[in-house]
């Protein structure tokens, strides 16, 4: 089932929450609305649900216009933050509510009630917590209980607000990697709220940034990742350097480094900025070519496998961060306070009208 | 003991000065006189004790205290759960006022309330009036005892549904929808077990006032033997004759079934409480 929105907007007060937004998920689809808190996606998975009304606009799913049917017609499947399983009911009694609440000319018996909720607590390998109260799982089981219950009453869609955003690190991941699997074997239309790229970028088939409540850009991970439409989405999918950069026939110019861009193959003269991402700098400890930056190790913290520096260069306004492997850092031999040499290999380049233009 | 250990090492201490003082505040304000007034009670003999609280007026009295206190509260906890409901859900000029004035009966000396209320509902008064036109009588009938007894307990299923209202997740109501229930489904199977256990207490807050409740009945109610005495009316009357004894056998019979009636619904709310975790 598709999702089609058409120029929906919606305000709370003088809050633009939604501004004209149009987009279309297609079938099958697992996407991820990102965006930092306050850009209107929460507001847009809840308009596409009909938990909230759009202002102007409309919602199709697969053609037909729901925007005027209630929440319980729908046919969405809806996970919640904070699971918002009923705590006076069973995980069985809860997975089972959908199907409980129907008319009776179309409820199904009882024993296939069971053996439905049962399948789905076994999808979700949670089917020995069955006759247990939600207080007695974990945060990360009861969001697995939260799921079994919205798949329970087949959905023509499965939305999910920031579905891990209350559990802890480890959990997160794991969880992130099995509704991956889960996805690939029910094929159900799905649209996931996040704030984290890393979590948008691991889990989804598309990804939608939204800031402001606008989209921003609409691609698949690599796309979004790999070519950033504009200086919020660069910034908003990782750590990020800003130099100061000439631009000139297809080239960009930071200090005596050229590095391509090709976008700008007819501009002469101009100056922007060239995004960087922090591994892809070059450090070095001395100045091994005529063209490196010199610079100075502000401060150096090792997390983990990898080892980050900050660094104070004239080619830039801010500190520069640059990453690189322990035992590459160890063999350079780098310490707080001293010079090193850097040299960006790649970067992106706007221009200082873009974030306007792009947006 | 466990209690005394684990006080070692709080940030604020005084285990041993708060429990003594909470001993004996509670013994001298609470223990102390009902147990002199139990003690007294044993003093009667059996037959002097039964002959007491088995008085035809004395039994007349029980329906109306009990089947009135019961019907007021369950009137209130109705109403009460729903102006509980107006309270917390929606914005309205003026929901301060409103929400103050539901302590009313708390505050307003319930003989005001008493004497107000029979000037509205006496067959001349205000409302009263309008009333008689259909037959319908309200003081001195066992209609005024329900009508006071109503007032007085409003507060008490209102103040404790409220902040559970206030806590209960608008989520629960949305995921009931999108999982297809409709409004009263969601209500029935997903709001009220969650009010469940504030309800009960509210419920025998409400009772056990109505139970007690003097003042603003004895204006109301006309005072008719066998039709509108209620019981703390004639433990009032027995003490006015010096009838002592045949007072504490009454009281002591209100003192057993309230303290059954808290226990019983006191036994609910554990059970549902430990349920719904």
């Amino acid at each position: 089932m598709s999702i089609e929105i058409d120029h929906v907007n919606k305000h709370f007060r003088d809050f633009i929450a939604v501004d004209n937004v149009s987009l279309t998920f297609r079938e099958g689809e697992l996407t991820a609305l990102l965006g930092p808190s306050g850009s209107g996606k929460t507001t847009l998975l809840r308009i596409i649900a009909g938990l909230e009304q759009p202002d102007t606009g409309r919602i199709r799913f697969h053609g037909e216009d729901t925007t005027e049917l209630h929440v319980s017609q729908r046919g969405v499947g809806f996970v919640f933050q904070h699971y918002a399983l009923f705590k006076h009911m069973t995980v069985f009694q809860n997975v089972a509510y959908g199907l409980t609440v129907r008319p009776r000319r179309t409820r199904p018996g009882k024993a296939e009630i069971r053996d439905k909720v049962m399948r789905l607590l076994e999808l979700v390998q949670l089917d020995w917590t069955a006759h247990r109260y939600p207080h007695q799982l974990s945060g990360g089981q009861r969001q697995r209980i939260a799921l079994a219950r919205a798949l329970a009453v087949e959905p023509k869609v499965l939305l999910l607000d920031e579905p891990f955003g209350a559990l802890d690190a480890k959990v997160r991941a794991e969880l992130r990697r099995w509704l991956r699997r889960l996805h690939d074997e029910i094929h159900v239309t799905s649209v996931f709220v996040t704030h984290d790229q890393e979590e948008a970028l691991e889990v989804s088939d598309r990804v939608v940034v939204m800031n402001k409540g606008k989209v921003e850009q609409d691609g698949s991970p690599e796309e979004v990742y790999d070519n950033p439409a504009n200086p919020f989405v660069y910034q908003f999918l990782g750590n990020v350097n800003r130099f100061r950069a000439g631009i000139h026939a297809g080239e960009a110019r930071i200090g005596d480094i050229r590095l391509p861009a090709p976008e700008f193959h007819d501009r002469r003269n101009e100056s922007g900025l060239a995004y960087v991402r922090p591994h892809e700098i070059e450090v070095y400890a001395e100045a091994v070519a005529s063209d490196t930056l010199p610079a100075r190790i502000e401060l150096i913290s090792v997390v983990g496998p990898t080892v980050r520096l900050e660094l104070r260069t004239d080619a830039a306004d801010d500190l520069v961060h640059a990453e690189l492997p322990k035992h590459r850092f160890h063999a350079l031999g780098l310490t707080q306070g001293n010079d090193a040499w850097i040299r960006p290999v790649q970067s992106r380049v706007f221009l200082p009208d873009s974030q306007v233009s792009n947006g | 003991m466990a209690g005394v250990a684990a006080s070692r090492g709080r940030v604020i201490p005084g285990f041993g000065l708060t429990m003594g003082f909470t001993l004996l505040y509670l013994g001298l304000v609470f223990l102390v006189p009902v147990g002199a007034f139990l003690l007294y009670t044993t003093t009667l003999s059996w037959e002097t004790f039964w002959n007491a609280v088995t008085h035809r007026q004395v039994i007349a009295s029980y329906k109306l205290s009990f089947g009135s206190s019961l019907i007021a509260a369950t009137i209130n906890l109705v109403f009460g759960a729903l102006v509980a409901w107006v309270l917390v859900r929606y914005r309205f000029p003026g929901k301060k006022l409103v929400d103050a004035l539901v302590d009313l009966p708390f505050a307003l000396p319930t003989a005001v309330a008493g004497i107000a209320l029979v000037t509205l509902y006496a067959s001349t008064g205000w409302v009263g009036q309008y009333l008689d036109v259909f037959g319908i009588r309200v003081a001195y009938t066992q209609l005024g005892v329900i009508v006071a007894l109503t007032y007085i307990g409003l507060p008490f299923v209102v103040r404790t549904v409220q902040p559970v209202l206030e806590d209960l997740d608008a989520e629960w109501e949305e995921a009931s929808a999108s999982l297809g229930a409709g409004r009263l489904t969601t209500l029935r199977r997903v709001i009220l077990p969650a009010l469940l256990p504030a309800l009960l207490t509210g419920y025998a807050l409400a009772f056990a006032r109505a139970l007690g409740e003097y003042g603003s009945v004895v204006f109301i109610s006309g005072n008719l033997p066998f039709r509108t005495e209620i019981t703390p009316l004639l433990i009032v009357a027995r003490a006015e004759q010096y009838d002592y004894q045949g007072a504490a056998a009454i009281g002591t019979v209100m003192l057993v079934a309230a303290f059954l009636m808290l226990l019983v619904i006191n036994g609910l709310q554990w059970w549902t409480s430990r349920r719904y975790g």
